[in-house]
Order: C-alpha cells, then sequence, then structure tokens
C-alpha cells in the first residue's frame, strides 16, 4: 500500500491533496460532485471578524488558460461562520483549515485566532496575508517581510494550533517572506495566492473587472507557482502548501517534485468539480506505477 | 441535486442567423431538471476556452435536452461546431426555478435570447394560456415565436427599429398592454438582459402584479462556491447560480 500521509505542522493529513480557499466555498457545494471524505483537507474562504459584501460585479472573467477574479473576500464574518458553516464541515470528518484575514489592523488577524483556537474542529489556520481584492492594496502585508514576521508572531503567541501562513507572488523575492514567516513562527506556507493583473475590452475600453485590478489563477500562472515552491523549498525548512493552475495528476506532482509536501487545487474545482479526487487516486496511480512506498519520497526529488 | 454527466450530442444545427440549436441527450439531468434551470458546460479538453459555459435550458423531452443558443465568442463559437454523436461534460441541473402560480394568468416577458428558457416554462404552464411577449433590436433577432404558439401561448413582438410588431421596447409594449386590460390576476415572468428586467420590476410594483426575473451574471463556477455571481438582495448578497436564477422582482435591489 502507497503511503500518501504527510505532515503539515502538528497536522497530519491521509493524503496531500486539499482544496484551496475560496475555490471551494465551505465545501457543501460540492457534496454532490465528489465523496469529500476522500479530502486531504479542507480550506475554507477567508473570514474576516465582520461580514463583508465584497466588491461590486462583474467579479470574473476568461483570460487566456486563466481567469481574474476581485470577489472582494465575500463572508459572513466569523459569527456567522462559526453558526451555519462550521457545523457542514464538522459533518464532513475533513482536517477543516480556516483561512482568515483582516480589512486593516493587523489585529484582527490576532482576535480571530484567539476565537478560532478554542473550536476543537479548526485544525489549523491559514494566515491569508495575500488576498489582492481589499481596498487598500498599496501594500499587501505579505509584501513586507518586517509585517509578514510581527503579524506571524503575534498571531503565534495567542494559538497552539497549525499555523500556516499564505504568501503573495507579488513580489520581488519570495524567499525573503517565507523565512520571515518562519521566524515569525509560522508551521507552513501556502504558494501561491494569485498574481495581479488587468484585463480590458477594448470595444469599451473598460476594464473587465469593476475593481480593474485583479487575481489571475488557473493553469496560466502554474510556472511561476512552480518556480516559486523550488525557490522557497530550497531555502526554508518548512513544509510548503503547493497551487497555482493544478488541473490534474501530472500538476500536482510537479509541485510535489518542486519541493511541496501538499498542494491545493483551487481555479481546477470550477472547471472539473472531481480534480481533487481524481489527483488523490492519480497519485496513488504513480506511486504504484513507479514504485515509490511513500509520498514523502517525491517531495522535493527534482533532479537538477 | 447536481450531476456531472456525460451528455451525448444528438443534433446541433444553425436555426438563422447566429443562433443554434442543440439536442442532447442525458437521462439522469432531463429527469430532475425544472424550467428555469441552467446546464454548465465543459466546451474543450483544452484550456482555452478554460470555464465552463452556463446556458439555459430551452426545453425538456423525455431524455432530450434542447438548447438554444447564440454564438458570441470563442466559446460557443466552438459549441457551434460540435457535431452529432460527439460527448459534452455537463453539470446540471443547476440553479432554482420559476414558482408556478395558479389561478393566475401568466404574462410571460422576453428580451434577445431571454426566450430560451421561457419556452421550456411555457410548455410546463400551457394550461393557463399563457401570453408572451417576445422583444429584441430588430426582427432577425425575435426567436422561438412558431415554438410558442405551438404551445398555445399567444405571442406578441416587438423590436427597436419596428422591422416587426410594436415598434420600441418589450417593456414599453407589457405597460400598454397592461393599461388595457384587467391585470389583478396576472403573474408576470421575465428572462432578459437586467435594465429590461429592472423595468418589469418597476412596473410589476407600480401595478401590485407578482414578478420572477430570471437574471444573468458572469460566472466562474456556476455550482455556489466561487461568489463571482452574486447580486444584491433585500435580504443580503445572493449567488445568481445557486439562489438564483430566479428571483421575486421585488427582491432585487437594482
Ligand atoms: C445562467 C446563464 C444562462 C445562459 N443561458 C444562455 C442561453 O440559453 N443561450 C445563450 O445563447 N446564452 C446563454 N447565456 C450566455 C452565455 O453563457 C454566454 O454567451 C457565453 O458564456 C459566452 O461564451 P463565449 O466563449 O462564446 O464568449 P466570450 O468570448 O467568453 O465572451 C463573449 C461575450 O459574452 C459575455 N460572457 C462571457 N461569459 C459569460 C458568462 N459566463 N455569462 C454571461 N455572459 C458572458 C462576455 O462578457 C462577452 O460580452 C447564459 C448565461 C448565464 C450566466
Ligand atoms: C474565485 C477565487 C476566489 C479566491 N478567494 C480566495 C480567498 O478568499 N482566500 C485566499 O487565500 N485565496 C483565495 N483565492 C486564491 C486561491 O486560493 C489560490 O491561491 C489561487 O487561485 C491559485 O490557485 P489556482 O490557480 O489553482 O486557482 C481565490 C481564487 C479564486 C479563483
Ligand atoms: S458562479 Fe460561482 S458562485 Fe455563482
Amino acid at each position: 500500500m502507497a503511503n500518501l500521509t504527510v505532515n503539515i505542522g502538528k497536522l497530519k493529513l491521509k493524503n496531500p491533496v486539499m482544496v484551496a480557499s475560496g475555490t471551494f466555498g465551505y465545501a457543501e457545494e460540492f457534496k454532490d460532485f465528489i465523496d469529500l471524505k476522500k479530502l486531504g483537507a479542507i480550506v475554507t474562504k477567508t473570514i474576516t471578524l465582520k461580514p463583508r459584501k465584497g466588491n461590486p460585479g462583474p467579479r470574473t472573467c476568461e483570460t487566456p488558460a486563466g481567469m481574474l477574479n476581485s470577489i472582494g473576500l465575500e463572508n459572513p464574518g466569523i459569527e456567522g461562520f462559526i453558526a451555519e458553516k462550521l457545523p457542514i464541515l464538522k459533518k464532513i470528518g475533513v482536517p477543516a483549515i480556516i483561512s482568515i484575514a483582516s480589512e486593516g489592523e493587523a489585529g484582527e488577524f490576532v482576535e480571530l485566532s484567539r476565537r478560532l483556537d478554542k473550536i476543537k474542529e479548526v485544525s489549523a489556520i491559514e494566515l491569508n496575508i495575500s488576498c489582492p481584492n481589499i481596498r487598500d492594496k498599496s501594500r499587501l502585508i505579505s509584501q513586507d517581510a518586517q509585517a509578514t514576521y510581527e503579524l506571524v508572531r503575534s498571531v503565534r503567541k495567542v494559538t497552539q494550533k497549525t499555523l500556516i501562513t499564505k504568501l503573495s507572488p507579488n513580489v520581488t523575492s519570495i524567499v525573503e517572506i517565507a523565512k520571515a514567516a518562519q521566524a515569525g513562527g509560522s508551521d507552513a506556507l501556502s504558494l501561491i495566492n494569485t498574481l495581479t493583473g488587468m484585463s480590458i475590452d477594448v470595444r469599451r475600453r473598460r476594464p473587465k473587472i469593476a475593481s480593474i485590478v485583479a487575481g489571475l489563477s488557473g493553469p496560466a500562472i502554474k510556472p511561476v507557482a512552480v518556480r516559486m515552491c523550488w525557490e522557497v523549498y530550497k531555502a526554508v525548512d518548512l513544509p510548503i502548501i503547493g497551487m497555482g493552475g493544478i488541473m490534474n495528476t501530472e500538476d500536482a506532482l510537479e509541485f510535489l517534485i518542486a519541493g511541496a509536501s501538499a498542494v491545493s487545487v483551487g481555479t481546477g474545482n470550477f472547471i472539473n468539480p472531481k480534480a481533487s479526487v481524481e489527483i488523490i487516486a492519480g497519485l496513488k496511480n504513480y506511486m504504484t506505477k513507479n514504485r515509490i512506498n511513500d509520498i514523502k519520497n517525491i517531495v522535493g526529488s527534482l533532479k537538477t | 441535486m447536481a450531476y456531472q454527466a456525460k451528455a451525448k450530442i444528438l443534433k446541433n444545427s444553425c436555426v438563422g442567423g447566429n443562433y443554434f440549436k442543440m439536442e442532447i441527450s442525458c437521462p439522469r439531468v432531463s429527469k430532475s431538471a425544472l424550467s428555469g434551470q441552467f446546464v454548465n458546460l465543459k466546451i474543450s479538453d483544452r484550456f482555452i476556452p478554460l470555464l465552463r459555459r452556463p446556458i439555459s435550458i430551452h426545453n425538456v423531452r423525455g431524455s432530450k435536452i434542447e438548447l438554444l443558443y447564440e454564438v458570441v465568442g470563442k466559446g460557443t463559437e466552438l459549441l457551434s461546431r460540435k457535431k452529432a454523436g460527439e460527448e459534452l461534460d455537463l453539470i446540471g441541473p443547476l440553479g432554482n426555478s420559476f414558482s408556478y402560480v395558479a389561478k393566475r394568468t401568466p404574462i410571460l416577458v422576453a428580451g434577445g435570447m431571454g426566450v430560451a428558457p421561457l419556452v421550456f416554462l411555457a410548455d410546463k404552464l400551457k394550461k393557463q394560456k399563457p401570453l408572451v411577449l417576445v422583444g429584441a433590436k430588430t426582427k432577425k433577432q425575435i426567436l422561438c415565436v412558431k415554438e410558442f404558439e405551438k404551445i398555445g401561448c399567444a405571442v406578441k413582438t416587438a423590436t427597436d427599429d419596428g422591422s416587426v410588431g410594436f415598434k420600441g421596447r418589450v417593456t414599453d409594449m407589457l405597460k400598454n398592454l397592461l393599461s388595457t386590460i384587467d391585470y389583478r390576476q396576472l403573474t408576470l415572468y421575465a428572462c432578459g438582459p437586467k435594465p429590461m428586467l429592472k423595468a418589469v420590476s418597476v412596473i410589476a410594483k407600480i401595478k401590485n402584479i407578482p414578478a420572477q426575473v430570471s437574471l444573468e451574471e458572469h460566472m466562474a463556477c456556476g455550482i455556489g462556491a466561487c461568489l463571482g455571481c452574486v447580486v444584491n438582495t433585500k435580504k443580503g448578497m445572493k449567488r445568481v447560480c445557486k439562489e438564483g436564477l430566479v428571483f421575486d422582482s421585488g427582491e432585487i435591489i437594482w
């Protein structure tokens, strides 16, 4: 039997395939299409302290082999999440990783983490310090090593749960930010959030997304994401959750070979809701065929 | 319950201009399909076009689902080139549905491609003898008149340029009509561009007629997961693909 289990901080996953924040709702949306219990973990849509209405539409558009989105972190707030969404996740029984963000104050991350720390069903917390779709876009926390360090450190003080820091690719050196998150006490890293991009309707000379600048995801960003996983793998000793354009088993393997310990399916869920479970089966197949008994032997196995 | 299924294409042909009609066989989906619902089609195995394309259920006959679509870009262009016998990966049926109101005469108001789901609805409502108002820019874009008549509906048309029927907006035709008849026992159903739906909802409010409108928004997932398609309502943000497509017109904050 191929061993697919992986460890992300204190969290032990039965397989390395999870679903990315914001692309899987709160999981119930996929119950008609897949057996949710098969997933390694579920990362929820990012939540904030207060409910958010999100950005005006149009919020999405297609680009070559990708898509742009500017949802603006629409979410029911932590109270709404605990009341309406958490019971569903609890019932599914798969490790639930709760993604959190702040609308401004970094202190909001601390407050949210303090609340989530008390909830048994919360398996880990993902710090979304890299969402490009909130109002103050001038600078993301994940674009500043010192701010990243300080934020992770202050959250680390209030929770024993596994802490995952999700980084932005919109930086000069992803390694520098990854090191800052590690120094702050992060247990793992999620790589990558969307790349900022823009698309224009030339007939109307208007932006295709109401908020003009939006986040690019899908197959178009995969090479960037794989490169960043590889750079961080070489420089930082933390488990990496790799994502960006994963559509099938081969894509997932690219990330694992580059150094990711686990992978997340994002935009791929929209095109093929079964993508995540097909990848789990595909990885098993690949291991059997290549006589690999432990998935950990694939991680970082790039030959150079 | 929605399914991800392989549908077999039975027929795919041009019905004039850029308009195509496709017949597919997909028993699991056709069995549970309700009027007002849609399917989300994977058009290519490649990454361009990447996302699925949402298309309304135009009608259902046994295990057969009919789709009526206009070629407007690369996705629908590729769709138009598919041949009978090919398979199509489809998710459906998606969204809520129109609700039927007993003892009220239905008036269906269609703008442009908005006729697509209303044929299925007219078929379901045929005992109540619906009146159908079809509007478009010009004669060539007036679709499905014969289909509605075959079902037994009375049909009136309106065009912006007056090339057929009433000259002007379909909503102006509706307004004129309501000033000549007793509208207390009517119910409205509308599908079309947003400004048209807004105009219908204003009329419905003034005359106090219940109205259901079928909305359309850009969709990335079609299954309620991405929050890309939301509309602002009196009860908060709602996903058009999940809590819609059909809303009570009074619920929408236009
Ligand atoms: C719920 C729903 C039901 C629909 N039912 C029908 C139908 O029965 N018949 C029909 O002809 N069309 C229908 N449409 C519209 C149809 O989905 C779009 O025309 C199609 O996705 C365009 O794809 P494309 O690749 O050909 O065009 P693109 O090159 O992608 O775009 C061409 C134009 O279509 C618009 N468009 C692109 N994607 C969408 C989208 N997801 N939703 C709305 N507009 C879009 C673009 O803004 C652009 O103006 C429906 C849309 C929705 C949301
Ligand atoms: C519609 C949409 C919404 C997203 N919302 C979030 C979010 O709320 N929080 C977050 O951390 N990432 C969010 N993301 C980013 C994804 O989690 C992921 O990092 C990114 O899309 C790259 O992976 P992909 O190419 O497989 O989609 C969102 C992505 C999309 C497409
Ligand atoms: S299209 Fe994704 S939520 Fe409606």
